[in-house]
């Protein structure tokens, strides 16, 4: 049984609709609309996977249906739904992780009042982010996308009370505005150009060959491809949402939020966004692959971009104290590696990788949640330890998580899916050099991760919450089973040697021969890291909270520097953000000061003006008239208030700008 | 016949009603005001399901009026006019529900109230300059009793300010119309007419000619640099007031120019397009700024208006009909949102805690005390910043698209001021609402007055606008069905631009 393309719709509709309704249940049934949550994305799931057996019974085929949103006289602005082996394969793991994630929350935010609204915006992102996965259209997927960002906003400002959590969600919802900025753009550049949004219109959308040719063929301003210009306008977005450097900024503050929502926003949906919509259009991006003479091309830009934001991330996680801050920075390390897999073309990679990091990383951060649960939310790992033993089933999928994370060989999912993508940066034929960054960063991933288990789990307990540490109940422990199992099995969908992810994404996809020296590289460099890591974490736990960090007394600047995370936050206050103030206050003057003190001036000589009238009444034209004179110079009298005075000043004022801009065009203006 | 003509009736005949028979007692008087305003908006909306979108004005009512210059009593309507009739009707009986309140001289603000509605209704369906003018008049002149009598903050200078703005702009116009006028040997004041004279005038003289008729309108849009009048205007005016000078007032503005400005002088205005596309981009950005710092809540709302007034006229300055469509959607979608948000911060915060500045409100938590307004304001926010679901979104949307095919890089800087416009709403949103109590101490924390509970006109008046924001913004189809159609006119083919797809 397969999933008709026309009810897609359903899929979305489910859990935004139980939003809906969990926003109109009263407050003092919340764990009515935890079930209504969870029902809802139980139906979605179903759907999903209906629709995902009709896409794979026939990869090549596209389901498509689309329809009108509304008219704009030139080109209608349409919308659709697309089931291919893309949209729906990562459909079916949104729904799954977050059906997991939803039964943790269950167990995580038990006592706190405000749940019925957790599940509400819970719903929202669910649906949201399926609705973006489903689109057949740019402009549906960014209408998601936008709710994404919403919805995100909103659950990481849960406890708006914390000024902290208050600053995150702003700062994540303008920070991937910002990306936004591009990524309108470019849909509205696309638009222009082709008159569609549509994906696969049967020959008309803009994947297909003949806007593809059209875009690539046209260039504009520096020499670039139109497609490049677009392609890039459109990784701006994909570039905020999934963390990439320079606009990561808001991912690690994003973990202000509750643990399941870091969980939701830094593991699987959210942030998979963005390397969805990079996977989604990279017919675009590769379209100017064929061209010579164009300075760059797009792909060179997402490659490049990657490789920075995985070494930057893994470097900056090394130096992190806070668990959920270390996790964070390995998701934006792992965010770059599946970029720079999607811009040396191996986007199938990137979507394996998306997969397996999808069900380690949720898995680590609901481990993290769940210690934090049992440590009464304390989140430095500097007074973590020794809680092997207090909580052996968290210890034990944290390790499993720990494991793919680091891509420890051959058992775990995070080794296939990173060897892909090693593979292909390593047959890249432009540079060498993202290649050699990934592999220091895989060394980089395997030592922070081993420093992070020994720091939490190994040792004796060093504060208070974690000698009084208690097991979670199994409302969150299964979760975290299960993500487990997947963070096993799921590795072995895409080994070299039966590569059936990549060959059911991309049917024209070639397994490349070779890559036992490569594999033997990366494992030596993961068993280096973790051996450094051991040897310096693991082997002499930390005794006190205020010990020294290892690595701090080596390379006490290095750390300094990493910790501090480069200078990046400094950096933007310092820059954007002092630009930003110094505007706003210099319009604020403009507008107090300048606009209103010309027309207070002009008030003033108005002010005057019926000052001197009235002295020439009085003087020069009142002689003689004296009856009529009183009259006058009551009016006189009147007039030279400052009220009155204004009119003139007002006129004066708008006729003499009126006449400069006028001036103005007349000269420049004509020819 | 058509019963568009009977919403200008309507209000002036509830006017005088008002002050004959609504001094017996507030209620009374109240009553009669929302029976007019229901009324009105009913007239509106049946003359819009009686009336088929096609190009150029219909005519409703023709007349002649001062027959020895060619001045007509003529009344016509478009789709553009439909939209923002129905859009007045929306803020006309919205503002009603939110002046409910009023407890000075309620005859005589209900009066003044519906002159101004009278008089824009009027404005929107004129087909004669001069009536067109006459009807602009006749809205500006209630504003000042409105904010000098009923007002708040520094309310004598504002409404001076305003009025004064608003007569100079309309001396531009006038000055504008008669030149039309002569031009076309004082025949008459029809707009085909007009356009006909104006628009054989040499370039060298419709440049002047239309920077006239641009500026003197666009005043009452908020044009940058003339705009300084809006946000001190609408922080003094009284909510219901407020609501309308930011809903429907500065529409005649941006209506004027879009009817008049840009058909009579295609020359003039393709020599003005690069200034005037770089003063609504300034207005974007500049009223985006000066948002982000002001410590008033009303303020915020105020500059905020400016912003989004801007890209109204970027739109306009495109001039393709996707930007001219947006502007017009963008019109209907700032007037709806603009009243909710004053509604929000006027009626149901500011009378009920008596402090609009944001630190106050942040020690507050008001979402505690204020739930229900809270829950509005958020609406009322999202839907401000453009996002999808609400009217903004393809308003916004089809400006782009449409400038963008004129200019890439308006809609660049247009783009920016999304997230300017982001920024402020949040900030603003977060401060005045969602304040963190943990800094605040029982003790520090000034004391809400017992909050009056919400009612019900609040909640209708609250419900009708997001109704219409999110019906809006779900299937702009409604209104573009009439706006298209509209833009087909022959007298906007002239500076159309971008005809073939």
């Amino acid at each position: 049984m397969h999933l008709p393309v026309q009810l897609t719709w359903l899929i979305p509709a489910l859990p935004a609709v139980a939003a809906a309704v969990i926003a109109a249940v009263p407050a003092r049934r919340p764990g009515l609309g935890a079930g209504l949550a969870l029902a809802a994305l139980a139906g979605s799931l179903i759907l999903a996977l209906l629709a995902l057996a009709g896409a794979l019974a026939d990869p090549a085929a596209r389901l498509i249906h689309t329809f009108t949103w509304f008219d704009l006289g030139h080109g209608a602005i349409r919308l659709g739904w697309l089931l291919d082996p893309l949209g729906t394969l990562l459909a079916v793991m949104v729904a799954t992780v977050g059906l997991l994630i939803f039964t943790f929350s269950l167990g995580y935010l038990r006592d706190d009042p405000r749940a019925k609204q957790f599940f509400c915006f819970l719903s929202l992102f669910a649906g949201a982010m399926l609705g973006l996965l489903l689109a057949n259209s740019l402009l549906l997927l960014f209408l998601c996308w936008e709710l994404v960002g919403l919805a995100s906003y909103l659950l990481i400002g849960f406890w708006f009370q914390r000024p902290a959590a208050a600053r995150a969600a702003r700062k994540a919802f303008i920070t991937t505005r910002i990306g936004d900025l591009g990524l309108l753009l470019g849909l509205v550049w696309l638009q222009d150009a082709t008159g569609t949004l549509l994906l696969f219109d049967g020959g008309r959308g803009v994947l297909e060959t003949e806007a593809l040719g059209a875009l690539a063929g046209a260039s504009t301003v520096g020499g670039l491809a139109v497609s490049t210009a677009i392609g890039l306008l459109l990784f701006c977005g994909a570039a905020g949402k999934s963390g990439q450097v320079p606009l990561h900024v808001w991912l690690p503050d994003a973990m202000e939020g509750p643990t399941p929502v870091s969980a939701l926003i830094h593991a699987a949906p959210m942030v998979a966004a963005g390397v969805f919509l990079v996977a989604r259009v990279y017919p675009l991006l590769a379209a100017d692959l064929a061209l010579a003479s164009v300075p760059v091309h797009a792909l060179t830009v997402v490659a490049t971009v990657g490789a920075i934001t995985a070494l930057f991330g893994a470097a900056v996680a090394v130096a992190q104290d806070d668990i959920k801050r270390v996790l964070a920075f390995s998701t934006v390390s792992q965010l770059g590696y599946m970029m720079l897999a999607a811009g040396t073309g191996a986007w199938t990679a990137a979507i394996f990788h998306l997969l397996t990091h999808a069900c380690f990383q949720a898995l680590l951060f609901l481990s993290a949640g769940s210690v934090i649960h049992a440590t009464h939310h304390e989140q430095d790992i500097r007074r973590l330890g020794g809680l092997r033993r207090r909580l052996p089933v968290t210890c034990a999928t944290f390790t499993i998580g720990m494991m793919a994370l680091a891509g420890v060989p051959f058992l775990f999912s995070g080794f296939w899916s990173k060897e892909a993508i090693l593979h292909a940066a390593h047959g890249w034929s432009v540079s060498a050099l993202p290649f050699h960054v990934a592999l220091a960063a895989v060394a980089l991933t395997a030592f922070y991760m081993t420093r992070l288990l020994a720091e939490v789990f190994a040792g004796a307990p060093r504060g208070h919450g974690a000698e009084t540490a208690h097991e979670s109940p199994a409302v969150m422990t299964i979760p975290l089973v299960l993500l487990a199992a997947a963070s096993i099995g799921l590795g072995f969908l895409g080994t070299p040697w039966w590569p059936w992810l990549q060959s059911t994404l991309d049917p024209a996809f070639q397994p490349e021969p070779g890559g036992a020296g490569l594999m033997a590289v990366s494992i030596a460099l993961v068993a280096a890291g973790i051996l450094a890591g051991w040897s310096r974490y693991g082997r002499l736990p930390r005794t006190s909270p205020e010990a020294a960090d290892p690595l701090a007394r080596i390379v006490p600047r290095l750390h300094r520097a990493l910790a501090a995370r480069l200078g990046c936050d400094e950096l933007y206050a310092a820059t954007f953000g002092r630009l930003c103030t110094a505007l706003a206050a210099a319009t604020t003057a403009l507008d107090r000061s300048v606009w209103d003190g010309c027309i207070r001036l002009l008030a003033q000589l108005g002010a005057y003006t019926g000052l001197v009238s009235r002295e020439t009444d009085e003087d020069v034209l009142n002689s003689g008239f004296n009856a009529a004179g009183d009259g006058l110079r009551a009016g006189g009298r009147a007039y030279s208030r400052t009220q009155t005075g204004d009119a003139h000043g007002y006129v004066w004022m708008l006729a003499a700008g009126f006449v400069l801009v006028t001036l103005a065009v007349l000269l420049g203006g004509v020819r | 016949m058509n019963a568009l003509p009977w919403t200008i009736y309507v209000s002036f005949a509830g006017a005088a009603l008002l002050l004959a028979l609504g001094r017996a007692s507030p209620g009374a008087a109240r009553g009669l005001a929302l029976a007019t305003a229901l009324t009105g908006a009913a007239a509106g909306a049946a003359g819009a399901l009686g009336f088929t979108a096609q190009p150029g004005l219909q005519t409703l009512v023709d007349t002649p009026w001062v027959a020895g210059i060619g001045i007509r009593y003529h009344l016509a309507a478009d789709g553009i006019s439909i939209v923002l009739v129905l859009l007045t009707g929306l803020a006309a009986t919205a503002g009603v529900l939110f002046s409910w309140n009023v407890r000075e001289r309620v005859a005589e603000f209900f009066a003044l109230y519906f002159l101004l509605i009278g008089g824009v209704y009027g404005v929107f369906l004129s087909a004669d300059a001069f009536l067109l003018f006459v009807f602009y008049e006749i809205a500006i002149v209630p504003k000042y009793f409105l904010i000098a009598g009923w007002g708040s903050t520094n309310r004598e200078y504002a409404a001076m300010k305003l009025v004064l703005y608003s007569f100079a702009g309309s001396a531009l116009v006038l000055a504008g119309l008669l030149w039309a006028h002569a031009a076309g040997g004082g025949r008459g004041f029809g707009f085909a007419e007009l356009a006909r004279a104006a628009s054989a005038l040499p370039a060298a003289q419709q440049v002047p000619l239309f920077g006239l008729l641009f500026v003197g309108f666009g005043v009452l849009a908020g044009l940058f640099p003339f705009h300084t009048w809006a946000p001190t205007g609408h922080v003094a005016a009284p909510t219901g007031v407020s609501m309308l000078l930011a809903g429907v007032v500065m529409k005649l503005g941006a209506y004027g120019c879009l009817r008049l400005a840009l058909p009579l002088c295609p020359a003039g205005f393709a020599a003005w397009q690069p200034v005037l596309g770089g003063l609504a981009l300034a207005g974007i950005l500049y009223g985006g700024f000066v948002a982000l710092v002001q410590e008033d809540f009303k303020f915020v709302i105020g500059y905020s208006s400016v912003s989004h007034m801007g890209f109204v006229l970027l739109g306009l300055a495109a001039a393709t009909p996707q930007a001219l469509a947006g502007a017009v959607l963008q019109m209907f979608s700032h007037g709806v949102i603009a009243g909710l948000l004053f509604a929000v911060v006027g009626r149901m915060v500011y009378d009920r805690v008596h402090t609009r500045r944001l630190d106050r409100l942040q020690a507050l938590g008001l979402h505690r005390h204020l739930p229900f307004p809270a829950l509005v304001f958020v609406l009322a926010a999202l839907a401000s910043m453009g996002m999808p679901g609400f009217s903004g979104f393809p308003a916004e949307l089809s400006i782009l698209i449409g400038t963008w095919r004129t200019a890439p890089l308006w809609a660049l800087g247009a783009a920016a001021g999304i997230v300017v416009a982001a920024a402020f709403t949040l900030r603003v949103l977060q401060v005045a609402f969602f304040g963190p109590s943990e800094q605040a101490t029982a003790a520090e924390a000034p004391p809400v007055p017992d909050p009056e509970p919400i009612t019900w006109p609040e909640r209708a008046g609250a419900a009708l606008l997001l109704a219409a924001t999110v019906y809006a913004g779900l299937k702009p189809d409604a209104l573009l069905g009439w706006i298209l159609p509209a833009l087909q006119s022959p007298a906007l083919q002239p500076i159309l631009r971008g005809n073939t797809p």
